[in-house]
């Protein structure tokens, strides 16, 4: 169980939110909203422990996340507003190092079968850097299909850039994800319907 | 499909790493090829500007040779981090279940399989323009071997602080030199040591010992840096 009370977060001299308190229990969702500039992102780096909040305290089930360190990042699975692909390796490249460095260990047709997923079984072995910003996307959201290990995923605006078919899949995907109780936060500025069983809503 | 997924060792991913920025670089020869060009002019230049004087040339090779090394491995040290910060990848590291020092250790060893090792390589070509003896040549090389990875190592550190800040690369030169100095010393010294008869063993014992230090110290140092550059 994640929980996070009175975080806050100053960027130069300007404090960005405070006092942003939640606590998700198993099968949760967290929608996170606000306008541009509110702090989404940075909130969503703090969960993921890329950055450490100005003050305030995040537990995850019941023990500080900084103490927790590898053991906390083994069950977390991070999207974040870059993709983390490199454009020199194909998409079937990419995975398999991204899988590998999670601590995972996957196989090449494993790797190829969650990119057909995502639709990308027919551009798998380009270089990604030839891939349009839709299919960049996806290619790093393929990431998750071997994330169910992963209890935590932290997800900022993981539908942007993607079509109809693909919004409907990583819906399905995140749903599934907090279905087998896991527990999502993510950003999206998309009316997006998630049929998460626990969805709670944090404005910023 | 999360069936098929088992834990990986981190030997596994200093492997993947290693394999995955030698694969990079494969593909980006051309980036990699301006480390030893730059090199291999620079070093070039000194017999063509001080003209055919036999006994002043041999006098500066070793300096030259070392300082050449020291230039051209600073220019590489840019590549070390910078792409990985600006694609994200860098981030996946950072959450990476591993300990971000091996990880670290795993990037700077493929840096300098790239952009160490092949000055290592031609260096001795580089000697004969200066016409050293083979003793000389083989000293300098030992030299190089023991000393471009330690200076890999030190520059990490720099290159890690300097991450995302603007004129980096600048900051990265007056941050990183000073701390090349001592090798730049010793390694030059073995070379003029062992050609004046004295023998190479002590310079040589020294760089090892810079280079297990730096090993041992830097990584840990470049993942801190790391850290507080991204946040």
């Amino acid at each position: 169980m994640l929980q996070a009370s009175g975080l806050e977060c100053v960027r130069g001299d300007r404090s960005l939110f405070s006092g942003v308190g939640f606590a998700l229990d198993r099968g949760t969702l967290l929608h996170v909203q606000g306008p541009n500039g509110s702090g989404k992102t940075s909130l969503l780096r703090i969960l993921a422990g890329l950055s450490q909040p100005e003050s305030g305290r995040l537990d995850w089930d019941g023990r500080p996340v900084r103490e927790l360190g590898d053991q906390y990042r083994a069950t977390l699975a991070y999207l974040g507003h870059q993709n983390a692909i490199k454009d020199d390796l194909s998409a079937v490249e990419n995975l398999l190092v991204s899988e590998r460095l999670a601590g995972g260990d996957i196989d090449e047709p494993h790797a190829r079968e969650a990119l057909a997923g995502f639709g990308l079984a027919r551009h798998a072995d380009l270089p990604t850097r030839v891939l349009s910003q839709g299919q960049k996307r996806r290619a790093a959201l393929a990431r998750l299909a071997f994330r169910g290990r992963c209890r935590l995923w932290v997800l900022d605006e993981p539908f942007v850039a993607l079509d109809a078919a693909a919004v409907a899949r990583l819906g399905e995907t995140i749903a599934r994800h907090v279905h087998e109780g896991g527990i999502v936060v993510l950003t999206t500025h998309q009316a997006v319907d998630l049929p998460a069983a626990r969805t709670e809503v944090l404005a910023l | 499909m999360t069936g098929a997924t088992q834990r990986s060792t981190p030997s596994q991913a200093f492997a993947t790493v290693v394999r995955r920025d030698l694969l990079l670089a494969m593909r980006r020869r051309a980036e990699v090829l301006t480390t030893l060009f730059f090199f291999v002019i620079v070093v070039s230049l000194f017999p063509l500007g001080i003209g055919p004087e036999m006994d002043t040339l041999r006098l500066i090779a070793p300096g030259v040779v070392w300082v050449a090394a020291l230039l051209a491995s600073m220019l590489a040290l840019q590549r070390l981090f910078a792409l990985d910060y600006a694609d994200g990848t860098l981030e996946s590291l950072l959450l990476a279940p591993q300990p971000l020092g091996l990880l670290v250790a795993a990037k700077v060893l493929a840096h300098w399989l790239v952009s160490g090792l092949p000055l290592v390589i031609i260096a001795p070509l580089l000697g004969l323009q200066f016409d050293l003896p083979g003793e000389a040549l083989a000293i300098l090389v030992v030299s190089l071997l023991l000393g471009t990875p330690t200076l890999s190592l030190i520059g990490g550190i720099g290159a890690a602080l300097t991450l995302g800040l603007r004129g980096g690369g600048v900051l990265v030169s007056l941050l990183v030199l000073p701390l090349y100095i001592p090798v730049l010393i010793f390694g030059a010294g073995a070379v003029e040591a062992g050609s004046s008869g004295l023998g190479a063993g002590a310079h040589l014992s020294l760089l090892g010992a810079f280079f297990a230090l730096a090993a041992f110290f830097a990584p840990w140092a470049t993942a801190v840096a790391l850290r507080i550059s991204v946040e």
